[in-house]
């Protein structure tokens, strides 16, 4: 078994309305950072866990965002994988 | 007669706060039969409606109402719900009933980013269902609300059919029930507060109707929710109801 870190970045879909990102963009505004277009919050969850491949880890992931992190009326999710270092042996 | 009261159960979770109020005003008000059941419970053990309460279950971890869903006595209220029967989601109930697939849509964060928390107006649409039988349509309620995330959210398409099948329950109004944007204040599509099932049997709604009964802190608006549940008044109505027999 390899361990992994399967990160889950879950956002607003496109069209639902985001007052957090909204309030966020008026900050970044009075900050007179210029430019700004858009600012849309979601959130990213890691789950740790073992699986035999980065492949089998996307997918257990995939079946948490499908049942319970995500939720498909108003977010849209994407999943990375990253191999977690091995704690060196002695 | 009093062997035909009903039995209303109101759910508790961790982290609810309305479901002493929804017991209280069932049993002293409606004058139900009220019996709180745990989350850890399995069954519903003969009990004629259900009542997820408001609150905060699981500090709204995730998403309001996200984990509560997956509560061990989450299934057999789904059953109860399929089968027919009354269930009532107030606020966190709403968002509960939403996250099970029971009510469509989803709850979003207020507009304002505010709590809100205070009385509002909503206006009984063109909906039939068991707990809205002592409510005309186009009659104006007032109910206090108190909600963070309570924003509405279906799509174009939803929405179109939920207006098709008339399950649009309650809009946020003014006092004369006119529709402004001020009065809809978390921001909610098509203003609404409150939806029902396809079947009618269903009913989550923002607005606390259980903290909206008795005379001395309310005009009793909520009361007329709740005690649709006894219908014309012998207490029959409430089993084995359905859109069908739930009339007017």
């Amino acid at each position: 078994m390899r361990r992994w870190t399967v990160k889950a970045i879950i956002m607003p879909k496109h069209g639902v309305n985001d007052p957090q990102g909204e309030a966020i963009k008026g900050g970044l505004q009075s900050l007179e950072f210029s430019g700004i277009e858009d600012v849309r919050a979601g959130k990213q969850i890691a789950i740790m866990l073992e699986a035999r491949s980065r492949e089998e880890a996307v997918a257990a992931v995939e079946r948490m965002c499908e049942q319970l992190l995500a939720n498909p009326v108003i977010e849209t999710y994407s999943i990375s994988a990253d191999e977690a270092r091995q704690e060196s042996a002695t | 007669m009093m062997s035909n009261t009903p039995r209303v159960a109101v759910i508790g979770f961790p982290g609810s706060n309305g479901d002493h109020d929804a017991l209280h005003a069932l049993a002293h008000d409606v004058g139900v039969n009220a019996e709180l059941i745990d989350y850890r419970a399995t069954a519903l053990n003969g009990i004629d409606a259900v009542v997820l309460p408001g609150g905060f279950s699981y500090g709204d971890a995730l998403r309001a109402g996200a984990i509560a869903r997956f509560a061990p006595i989450m299934g057999a209220v789904q059953e109860f719900a399929r089968s027919g029967g009354p269930v009532l989601g107030i606020c966190n109930g709403f968002q509960v009933l939403t996250e099970a697939h029971l009510l469509p849509g989803a709850l979003l964060r207020n507009r304002t980013l505010k709590f809100h928390c205070h009385v509002t107006h909503v206006r009984l649409e063109d909906a039939e269902s068991i707990w809205l039988s002592n409510v005309s349509p186009g009659e104006v309620l007032s109910l206090p609300i108190a909600h963070g995330e309570g924003s509405y959210y279906v799509d174009d398409e939803t929405l179109a059919r939920l207006e098709d099948r008339n399950q649009i329950a309650f809009r946020y109004v003014e006092k004369d029930g006119s529709l402004t944007d001020e009065a809809n204040l978390n921001g909610s599509v098509s203003a609404i507060a409150g939806v029902i099932s396809e079947a009618g049997n269903v009913l989550g709604l923002m607005p606390h109707p259980e903290r909206a009964t008795d005379p001395l802190t309310s005009n009793g608006s909520g009361l007329k929710i709740l005690s649709s549940l006894l219908g014309s008044g012998d207490g029959r109505q409430v089993a084995g109801s359905n859109r069908h027999n739930a009339v007017r």
